[in-house]
């Protein structure tokens, strides 16, 4: 039965991959921006919501009307100020600044915070949990964070598909040249894609933070987990993000259950695999937007 | 009709060629006239030029801009230990990490080189991080503890720092020399298309995979070789340390601020790290929150480093790359 | 004699180092429909991509109902009543065919052609409408690209090769769909490799050659020996 359980709580360990990952997806996508500080950001978000919890003496949750408005405001204004301005020096341009970024934020953090691991408050959430069976236990807190990842990728869905918006960012991410010919109004629409996109991480690491534990030095590994996400779910597919997503969360759980220590490494692998295998991940069709993997 | 010649070379780059060997030579000099204090900072600086240099044949001429180049060097640290740990000399030793580096980063280059641009980049973050993980599991390396490197005990300290000096050198100006030497051959105008546009440079028959892949075993052989004298500068290799993304954080640096795709740029910007490093090493964190500072100013205000920018206002080339265009002198 | 909707005077292109178009000056009367012909490279989607917007130029200036629009962003000369059909089509690929043309009408400051007005015109995407765009054949293609252009309910719509690659029935279809397009008063100008189309269907005739006008006169006035004298740079007519 413990299989089982391992294989419930790595999919639910895959939801929070797939939060993490949808703004790397989504920069992509639409800006061809990989942020590498975006594992950074979701633990800013994370130490954001510790700020806010403990002055305001509440649970995280409470904060997050402040916080991810917050959130989608620096998006929105490195977009505006750092990303723009690199995507006009070339192509490589804005991967060189996003990783000097994130060597700023990891340090600046850590003289701001400590390197001492930092928890956050989830109140009574956090400790809640249900029995599935006799043998399954699932945490509420885990299911919330899945639950949320699946609303956040389904509205981040019916906002592409459906609206104003969406239409004009799709076709950004189809041919920028001809969005801006036809009248299409590229810069705010980038800072809206990164606002979103840091708001998500931040969402992401203030989950992270509830469930575990975070440092500043926890955004490299998180960015790694949601590029191997992305990648393995395929570009260009947020449902693909979640697959992906879950694919890792399953893969950790389940070694997890054989040997901690490998744990990790395994889901690497697993990632590295796909690289050799199908680099095109799971949900896009191997001829489809090669270009799109660089 | 005025006719033109195509020049690859100038006068300015002769005597600057003249400098540059005059100044090795009295480099090597270094530990039988200044000795020990000296040996030091210079070990530090040579590695960083090291560094710097194999970097920016990947980044800078290449047009890949890895952050996990440290996997090497935490593998040529540890391949030093395995050889030393057989029995072989340490010196031959590091020639042998830069060879089993190089080796071992064929099989990665088949899975990473797939991508490019910003998932490249993460790609060789996670090969960093598989190599950490890898050796941490494995106790015949001394898993998350380490390992001491055998083989230097008969040695006086006064020797084994100048060998250490000597074999720093070597290194340094092998990469500088090699990489000036490939860049200036077929390879290097490959190398570059490849970087500006692969579809472009395919197109011309340019062998874009074999390209690419050669820079990249190169680059991972030579931070092989710098890894191998940090372990035996430090006499001990620990995961955490000869793993450190700092290192490429160094590297990102000493290339951006010094000026990505040309030979000079990484001397200057190993330079200015050294300086750097030497003027906030007292400010802990702070000191790289600097670093990745100007790394990424220097990307988005003076994108062609700091040589660049003197290069372009003097039109200095000490070591040419390219070709120049001139008038025919008339006869 | 009335003042023309577009004015450009003198103007000058470059890509970097390469100059494409040298001291062009060009105007256009409302409701008239220009021909832009010339060989490959000789500068016509230059012309039209700056009539857009989409570069601007290095020197002269383009007057557009007496404002002047010479760096404009091209979200503001749509708003104007400036739309281009690219050359090549260049539709949204993941997108549908309604969303392809919904999307035209982003910057749109009329909403002269809704999309009612746009499928009566176009009744062959009228089916298709929600199908990717990527799925059509190049007829079809064309026209909604068109379509995407009309949607911003345009005064001047500018129009790059549209026959290109397509069969003589489909582009006669085209052709026929723009004189009704013309006839509800829209100002064209038109890019056309096939110069008997050309002066068969515009009122006016610009040549460019290697960046420079080579001729510059109604279509009633010119002779086909002289466009193609003018097309090739033969200076012995």
């Amino acid at each position: 039965m413990t299989w089982v359980n391992a294989v419930i709580q790595g999919v639910l360990l895959g939801g929070q991959y797939a939060l993490i990952a949808c703004g790397l997806s989504l920069a992509f996508g639409v800006m061809r921006i990989v942020n590498l500080a975006h594992g950074d950001l979701a633990v800013c978000g994370a130490y954001l919501g510790l700020v806010l919890s403990s002055a305001l003496g509440v649970p995280v949750w409470v904060t997050l009307p402040l916080l991810l408005p917050t959130a989608f405001a620096v998006g929105a204004l490195l977009q505006v100020t750092l990303f723009a301005r690199a995507l006009r020096h070339g192509v490589l341009a804005p991967v060189l600044v996003t990783f000097g970024l994130s060597v700023m934020i990891e340090n600046l953090l850590q003289e701001a915070a400590t390197s001492d691991p930092r928890g956050l408050n989830g109140g009574s959430l956090a400790l809640a949990s249900f029995h599935i069976t006799s043998g399954i236990t699932v945490s509420w807190l885990f299911m919330t964070a899945f639950l949320t990842a699946c609303a956040v990728l389904s509205g981040l869905q019916l906002l592409l598909s459906r609206t104003n918006w969406g239409r004009q960012v799709r076709a950004i991410a189809d041919d920028l040249d001809t969005a801006r010919l036809v009248g299409i109004r590229v810069r705010p629409l980038f800072a809206t894609v990164a606002g979103i996109a840091v708001a998500t991480a931040a969402l992401a690491g203030v989950f992270i933070g509830t469930i575990g534990t975070f440092d500043p030095l926890a955004g490299a590994n998180t960015l790694i987990f949601a590029f191997e996400a992305v990648v393995i779910g395929g570009l260009g597919s947020l449902w693909g993000t979640l697959a992906g997503g879950v694919a890792l969360g399953v893969t950790q759980v389940v070694v997890g259950q054989v040997n901690q220590a490998y744990a990790v490494l395994a889901v690497h692998l697993l990632f590295l695999g796909f690289l050799a295998v199908r680099p095109t991940g799971l949900f896009t069709a191997p001829s489809s937007r090669l270009g799109a993997l660089g | 009709m005025t006719t033109v010649t195509v020049s690859r070379w100038s006068r300015t780059a002769t005597a600057s060629t003249a400098v540059a060997v005059v100044v090795v030579v009295l480099l090597a000099a270094v530990p039988y006239v200044l000795g020990g204090p000296a040996e030091q900072p210079l070990i530090t600086l040579l590695t960083f030029v090291a560094m710097a240099s194999l970097w920016n044949l990947l980044a800078g001429f290449s047009g890949l801009t890895s952050f996990g180049q440290h996997a090497y060097l935490g593998l040529g640290a540890y391949a030093l230990y395995l050889v030393a740990a057989h029995g072989v000399n340490p010196w031959p030793g590091i020639a042998a990490a830069a060879v089993i580096a190089a080796v071992i980063s064929l099989p990665v280059s088949m899975l990473v080189l797939r991508l490019s641009g910003g998932y490249f980049a993460v790609a060789t973050l996670v090969v960093a991080a598989v190599f950490q993980i890898a050796v941490t599991l494995s106790p015949s390396v001394g898993g998350t503890t380490g390992v001491s490197v055998p083989g230097l005990a008969g040695y006086s300290p006064v020797l084994r720092e100048a060998l250490i000096y000597w074999a720093t050198l070597v290194v340094a100006v092998a990469s500088v020399a090699g990489v000036y030497l490939l860049v200036r051959r077929t390879f290097g105008l490959d190398a570059r298309a490849v970087g500006s546009d692969p579809v472009a440079a395919a197109s011309l028959g340019v062998r874009v995979g074999r390209s690419r892949r050669l820079a990249y075993l190169i680059a991972a052989g030579g931070a092989g070789a710098v890894g191998a004298l940090i372990a035996l500068q430090t006499l001990y290799v620990e995961p955490t340390s000869v793993f450190n993304v700092q290192y490429s954080v160094y590297m990102l640096f000493m290339v951006l601020v010094g000026g990505m795709g040309t030979i000079e740029g990484p001397v200057i910007g190993a330079l200015v790290l050294f300086g750097l490093q030497e003027a906030l090493s007292s400010y802990g964190a702070w000191y790289l929150v600097i670093v990745g500072g100007l790394a990424a100013a220097a990307t988005l205000v003076a994108s062609r480093g700091l040589w660049g920018l003197v290069s372009e206002r003097f039109g200095w080339s000490l070591l040419p790359v390219g070709y120049r265009v001139l008038p025919k002198r008339k006869a | 004699m009335t003042a023309p909707l577009l004015d450009i005077t003198d103007l000058d292109v470059c890509y970097g180092d390469f100059q494409a178009l040298f001291g062009v000056s060009v105007s256009v009367a409302p409701g008239a429909a220009t021909a832009l012909v010339g060989a490959n490279g000789a500068g016509k989607t230059t012309l039209l991509r700056t009539i857009a917007g989409a570069r601007f130029p290095t020197s002269g200036t383009i007057r557009y109902r007496d404002a002047d629009l010479t760096t404009a962003p091209p979200h503001r000369r749509i708003a104007q009543g400036i739309a281009l059909v690219p050359e090549g089509r260049r539709l949204f690929p993941s997108l549908t065919v309604e969303e392809n043309i919904q999307v035209g009408a982003a910057a749109a400051a009329s909403k002269q052609w809704p999309l009612d007005r746009i499928y009566a015109t176009f009744p062959m995407i009228a089916a298709r409408r929600a199908q990717r765009a990527s799925t059509l054949s190049g007829g079809e293609q064309q026209a909604v690209a068109i379509a995407r252009a009309l949607a911003a309910a345009p005064a001047l719509l500018l129009l790059d090769e549209i026959s290109l690659g397509l069969a003589p029935r489909v582009v006669e279809d085209l052709y026929q769909t723009l004189a009704e397009i013309k006839f509800a008063g829209a100002t064209m100008i038109i890019v056309e490799q096939d110069l008997q189309r050309a002066m068969a269907t515009c009122d006016h005739l610009v040549c460019l050659l290697e960046g420079r006008v080579a001729l510059n006169a109604p279509v009633a006035n010119l002779t086909r020996d002289q466009v193609v004298a003018a097309y090739f740079g033969d200076t012995t007519t």
